[in-house]
């Protein structure tokens, strides 16, 4: 019969020699193989100590950015909102009124930001989708917790340390970003 | 007045011996555990235990914590007298192994002559056997009374394995008994000594046979059908919990040592160290050496024990009898055959 690939292998029926009813050198050819991996490299990366690199495009938890002045950068525009496939932002718009203006940014300000970190699937798209550069997400995941209801992430979870006040956990924040 | 005629220092020796050769024994079983685990993990390209102290030294240590600590469960339907004896059963009948083994040659402490046995037995290797077959009570009775039906068909599994495996296992000794013509290991080990081979030497086959139907009777993989996780779900282990568990997973590692102890005995000439003269050092000094020589030459088939296990798959169960049945015993028979004819043509 014609092959229909040039892979076909022929199935070998012959019946076992004497030797290989044996199996006894087959179990120690099997032995050697398990021996020589005692003497090889061990892929296990010990995880506290040792931690594996992320990608770079890795996408973690949500930070809401600050400019330079340590302002918030989020207009509470919403179109991270829109964008968000999972549904997982909501967000209430204030006004900012004076004397704020070196808290935020614009004239507009969010006033409640909520990410729920259950329905959000880090795909980026807010990331996006912000025109202000308020929002990008980190190379950190998620750490686990013990009810559902604190896996809502609120602005004050999300929100960046203050560059001038609090110099060091900025740098720290940026620096996991990078 | 015979009991005042007892000798105190000798009953207090042997106490003492006990206590040290069963602690000991015990405290290796607890690393062998550990040993197993960390040679696994070697031989699949993983670093084993770690956490527990320094590379992971504390580990048995915290799995023996756990198992006494852990909730002891004793089912309903199960017969509760029965399910209390099966491990401690398991566990006496594979500590009972130990008082015939000649763990050195003497030593001599506060001016008395200490022979390194507890008990120089002149039937030791039918003691052995004796109390080896009684092992397999512990988990016939095990599995019986947890009333349920994997533990059940495990017990029955343990049952056929051992007697088919026993008698292959007795009839590859008698070859050995044949060249020896002593049951006491002791003679055994010194003839070894004198003879200048080891007798594995005279008896490769015999060994061989030995050593699978040793396997065979450990409950050890390729032959641990008894507890065959994907089938049995553990087998007769499973209504147990706590220490009970423990007392079985113990009662197996010590087996192990028990078997091992006996391979070097008889095929390895026990505490013998090769080309070294015991008389160009200290009496205590060369009986220390041998023990020691025996402890890595158990440590040695330990390992070929795991690393056997950690090797083939388990074999199927009428693969399990053929082998023994139709392979081991009728190898076994030859094996005694052409022994006794090599002893009839040097006559």
């Amino acid at each position: 019969m014609q092959a229909l690939t040039n892979r076909v292998q022929a199935v070998n029926r012959k019946p076992m020699t004497f030797l290989e009813r044996l199996y006894l050198i087959n179990i120690i050819k099997g032995m050697m193989i398990t021996f020589s991996h005692m003497f090889k490299k061990q892929p296990t990366i010990r995880y506290p100590e040792e931690k594996r690199e992320f990608s770079p495009v890795f996408r973690g938890l949500h930070v809401l950015n600050r400019d330079e002045e340590g302002r918030e950068r989020c207009t509470a525009c919403g179109l991270c909102a829109v964008a968000c496939p999972a549904e997982a932002i909501t967000m209430e718009a204030a006004e900012r009124v004076e004397g704020e203006e070196n808290l935020y940014r614009e004239e507009k300000y969010a006033a409640k930001y909520e990410i729920n970190m259950l329905r959000c699937i880090f795909c980026g798209l807010c990331e996006d989708a912000c025109p202000k550069d308020a929002i990008y997400l980190s190379e950190t995941f998620a750490p686990a917790n013990y009810t559902r209801k604190g896996f809502v992430y609120a602005k004050s979870d999300l929100l960046i340390p203050n560059p001038k006040t609090e110099a060091n956990a900025y740098a720290e924040a940026k620096g996991v970003q990078a | 007045m015979t009991i005042l005629a007892l000798d105190w220092g000798f009953i207090i020796e042997k106490l003492i011996m006990i206590a040290i050769v069963v602690f000991a024994s015990l405290g290796i079983a607890l690393y062998t555990t550990f040993g197993e685990r960390k040679v696994a993990a070697i031989l699949q390209d993983r670093p084993g235990p770690s956490r527990a102290g320094p590379f992971g030294l504390l580990q048995p240590l915290a799995d023996g914590l756990k198992l006494i600590m852990k909730e002891e469960i004793i089912p309903n339907a199960a017969s509760k007298w029965l399910f209390i004896l099966g491990p401690g059963l398991a566990m006496t009948a594979s500590l009972m192994t130990c008082a015939v083994i000649p763990w050195g040659s003497a030593v001599d402490v506060f001016g008395r002559h200490v022979e390194l046995q507890i008990a120089d037995v002149n039937i030791g290797i039918l003691y052995v056997f004796a109390v080896v077959s009684m092992g397999v009570y512990g988990i016939m009775i095990g599995g019986w009374a947890s009333n349920n039906k994997f533990s059940l068909m495990s017990a029955l599994r343990a049952a056929s394995q051992a007697i088919s495996y026993e008698l292959a296992m007795g009839l590859a000794l008698i070859a050995l008994l044949m060249t020896t013509g002593s049951l006491s290991l002791k003679t055994i080990v010194e003839q070894q000594i004198q003879g200048h081979w080891w007798n594995i030497v005279y008896q490769p086959l015999g060994f061989l046979i030995f050593f699978i139907t040793a396997m065979a009777e450990c409950n050890r993989t390729p032959f641990d059908l008894p507890e065959a996780e994907n089938e049995l779900n553990f087998g007769y282990h499973q209504e147990y919990s706590s220490m009970k568990l423990g007392f079985y997973l113990f009662a197996e590692y010590i087996n192990m040592i028990m078997s091992s102890a006996i391979m070097a005995t008889m095929y390895f000439g026990g505490y013998d160290l090769p080309f070294f003269n015991e008389a160009s050092v200290a009496p205590n000094i060369a009986a220390l050496i041998g023990v020691g020589t025996l402890l890595i030459k158990i440590v040695m088939f330990i390992f070929l024990f795991m690393w056997i296990r950690w090797t083939i798959p388990r074999f199927r169960y009428d693969q399990l009898m053929g082998l023994g049945w139709k392979t081991l015993i009728p190898l076994a028979l030859f094996n005694m055959l052409l022994t006794g004819a090599v002893i009839l043509a040097k006559l």
